[in-house]
């Protein structure tokens, strides 16, 4: 209900704005022929940045409208929720952060435009597991949608993707991570070391796994795959049979009361670990930090098999013009800029542009999130309660070593319609 | 021409039905067209769907043996929560028109069954976790007595933790409709029954609940069309381990399948609509309400 309201009452605004907006190019273009107060109106523009909870943050607009002069507005949807409202409602939403298998569906339809790589300001500065597929020097997994198969497109309204480097991009690189399962090492009773112990029978009855299907069927099939009970070809694409067999264990276990709950939102995650429900499960490394700063003991498992990687994109909509692709062009320079990287860095997550993120972190913070060093002092979370104290070292170690570690990527697979219709299937047993 | 005139004339009862007919044109008649429409469509992955005609899924739906096991799912937890709802719904009604001899302190008393709806069905639902959980409330005084040495895992993340919900959720949308009912019974009749030599409890099953018995179909109908068309409270509270037949639209939205979702959605129209034509086959609302 609220959600709704907020975003009609974003688009009044947002609508007015352009009318207005476009006003005054049409006044100016006339009498100089040449755009030219364009910096002067910015101020009246109001951006609508839609995505998911965990980096669709109100603090990033605060900042956003604060540093810009203009009007940055905040929009939370679930991913289905993106996806419906990127296609049947697409002038709602001006900068769209979507997740990168997400913009599979966008870009062949003509959702979003390309951003035209000559106006970001830091490309070359932007990580190369986005803009080259490479990472510390290596390959970064293609299993699954890994970002550089959907980086590039060949023009600006280019329906297809394009590979190698291109003057048009799909998306401006956003806020990452590795993912891998949340543990409550003080009821584990043993240490966690891979996949497999998701769906370990000692943990019968304490284990929960996501129920977002297009992830949860990923975090699946590295337990499966960990565990030996099913082969995948591509862990990124499986078959129909592959499948079949990894939703046929999902529900013998489930039907065997292994799963003490499918979880739906981030915050059911946090409930579960912190009240102790759950003592390993599938995560999101801002739950971790959630759960830590209840003073109760989390950790974000390496495990030996790799990380399941996720990415998102910003996309700029196909409707945005003159001033207001302008203002977007802004804001996504902005948004790589340093605030952002800080900000999202101690909730977990990695900017796009490391360089300028740790220039926004203190030196001990920058040692703890980017470089796997102890802490010198407490670890706060971005509202500034502490997560960790002096002498912890982050879960993973280091920015290089996780990322050099990530086994499969989140993505839509060929099978999805298949694999939608089996997770029901699990749902429902 | 007299105003009573006026108010017969053929003309003046169509402007009189005129917003309610428009209404329902507009706001319901529309939008189910609709949806039946768009569930003869095609789905295309990454497009969504496509203006073909086609009966795919409807006869995937009805062919999908996970269907049948959600709305057999569906079915139990309403018939469950219609027969806890009725009872309560019936005797707490009862209490407050027969028992409660002031009529101000029967209204206050009514009140006070409202005030749970002051707050969200969201926290009231979320309420319960604390209390039903593993360490929650119960468990930790069952514990801390004796009576258990382990937490009870089916407390919480159950069918029978959504039936509490349920139940806690819908008891009032039957107390509502019963205490109306009740209200409108003339207090001789019992007294009438009860010199004639009936039981208390012949008063209760020859007199009070065949006059009941409007309030007791509009009851059922609300908690049936509430818990079958349900998404939330089920997903929240079994933790994810039960579906609903709703639950199955849901997660055909994730990829855009609107054609697969809008026949589940029909689907699910027949069946409640079904429910309700056998509700108002056993009572007959129109006629009882004019009583």
């Amino acid at each position: 209900m609220n959600k709704d309201s907020a975003s009609l009452a974003g688009r009044r605004i947002s609508r007015r704005s352009v009318l207005k907006s476009s006003a005054t190019i049409a006044a100016s273009t006339a009498v100089t022929g040449f755009p030219t107060v364009w910096a002067q109106n910015l101020k009246d523009v109001t951006l609508n940045h839609t995505g998911m909870s965990y980096s669709t943050l109100a603090d990033i607009a605060k900042q956003a409208t604060k540093d810009l002069g203009f009007k940055v507005d905040m929009s939370v949807v679930d991913h289905p929720g993106l996806t419906n409202r990127m296609v049947n409602d697409p002038k709602s939403i001006d900068i769209a952060d979507m997740e990168i298998w997400q913009s599979k569906i966008m870009i062949p339809q003509g959702v979003t435009q390309a951003v035209e790589i000559a106006k970001i300001k830091n490309w070359g500065d932007l990580t190369p597991l986005y803009t080259e597929g490479v990472f510390a020097g290596k390959e970064v997994s293609r299993q699954g949608d890994s970002p550089i198969k959907f980086m590039y497109r060949d023009a600006k309204d280019g329906k297809s993707f394009v590979k190698g480097p291109t003057a048009w991009a799909s998306f401006v690189p956003g806020v990452y991570n590795a993912d891998t399962l949340g543990i409550r090492p003080d009821l584990v009773g043993r240490p966690i070391t891979t996949w497999a112990d998701l769906i370990a029978p000692e943990f019968k009855g304490k284990a929960a796994i996501q129920n977002i299907p297009a992830i949860g069927i990923m975090d699946a099939i590295m337990a499966m795959e960990a565990a030996g009970v099913v082969k995948y070809a591509d862990k990124g694409n499986p078959t129909k049979d592959e499948l079949d067999k990894t939703i046929s264990k999902l529900i013998e276990l489930k039907k065997g009361g292994h799963f003490r709950a499918l979880w739906n939102t981030f915050d059911e995650s946090v409930n579960l670990m912190a009240a102790g429900e759950v003592v390993i499960q599938s995560m999101w490394s801002p739950a971790v930090t959630a759960v830590k700063t209840q003073g109760v003991k989390c950790v974000y498992q390496p495990l030996k098999e790799g990380y399941r990687g996720w990415g998102n994109g910003l996309g700029l909509m196909a409707h945005l013009d003159g001033l207001k692709l302008a203002a977007a062009y802004e804001y996504v320079n902005w948004y790589n800029s340093g605030w952002v990287g800080g900000f999202v860095a101690k909730q977990g997550y990695y900017s796009a542009n490391p360089k300028t993120a740790k220039a926004a972190l203190t030196e001990n913070e920058r040692g703890y999130f980017y470089e796997g060093k102890p802490a010198t002092a407490d670890i706060t979370s971005p509202t500034g309660e502490k997560t960790d104290s002096a002498g912890a070292v982050r879960d993973g170690g280091s920015y290089e070593e996780r990322f050099s570690k990530v086994g499969v990527w989140n993505n839509l697979m060929d099978q999805a319609e298949f694999m939608i219709a089996q997770w029901n299937a699990f749902s429902a047993a | 021409m007299t105003s009573g005139d006026v108010q017969k004339s053929p003309r003046f009862v169509y402007l009189q039905v005129a917003p309610l007919v428009l209404v329902l044109f507009f706001f319901f008649a529309i939008p189910v067209a609709l949806v039946i429409l768009v569930s003869f469509f095609h789905y295309q992955m990454l497009v969504g769907m496509v203006p073909q005609f086609t009966s795919k899924n409807y006869v995937d739906l009805l062919s999908s043996p996970t269907t049948w096991a959600l709305y057999l799912s569906t079915v139990k937890f309403t018939v469950i929560v219609l027969i806890i709802t009725f009872v309560l719904g019936f005797w707490i009604a009862y209490f407050l028109v027969f028992h409660v001899r002031n009529l101000l302190t029967a209204i206050g008393l009514f009140l006070v069954c409202t005030v749970p709806f002051w707050t969200s069905n969201i926290i009231r639902m979320i309420s319960w976790r604390p209390v039903l959980g593993k360490e929650g409330l119960i468990n930790s005084g069952l514990i801390k007595v004796g009576i258990v040495s382990h937490p009870l895992d089916w407390l919480l993340f159950s069918d029978f933790s959504v039936v509490v919900a349920y139940v806690h959720l819908f008891t009032l949308f039957m107390i509502v409709p019963i205490f109306n009912s009740m209200a409108r019974i003339d207090k001789s009749l019992l007294e009438a029954a009860t010199d004639a030599g009936a039981t208390r409890w012949g008063v209760v099953w020859n007199v009070v609940l065949p006059l009941s018995k409007t309030g007791i179909a509009l009851g059922a109908l609300f908690v049936v069309t509430l818990t079958m068309g349900d998404f939330f409270v089920v997903t929240v509270i079994s933790g994810g381990l039960s579906g609903s037949a709703t639950s199955g639209i849901f997660n055909d939205l994730q990829f855009l399948n609107y054609p697969r979702a809008a026949a589940n959605a029909v689907i699910l129209l027949v069946v409640v609509l079904l429910v309700a034509a056998a509700i108002f086959r056993l009572v007959d609302v129109r006629k009882e309400l004019v009583r």
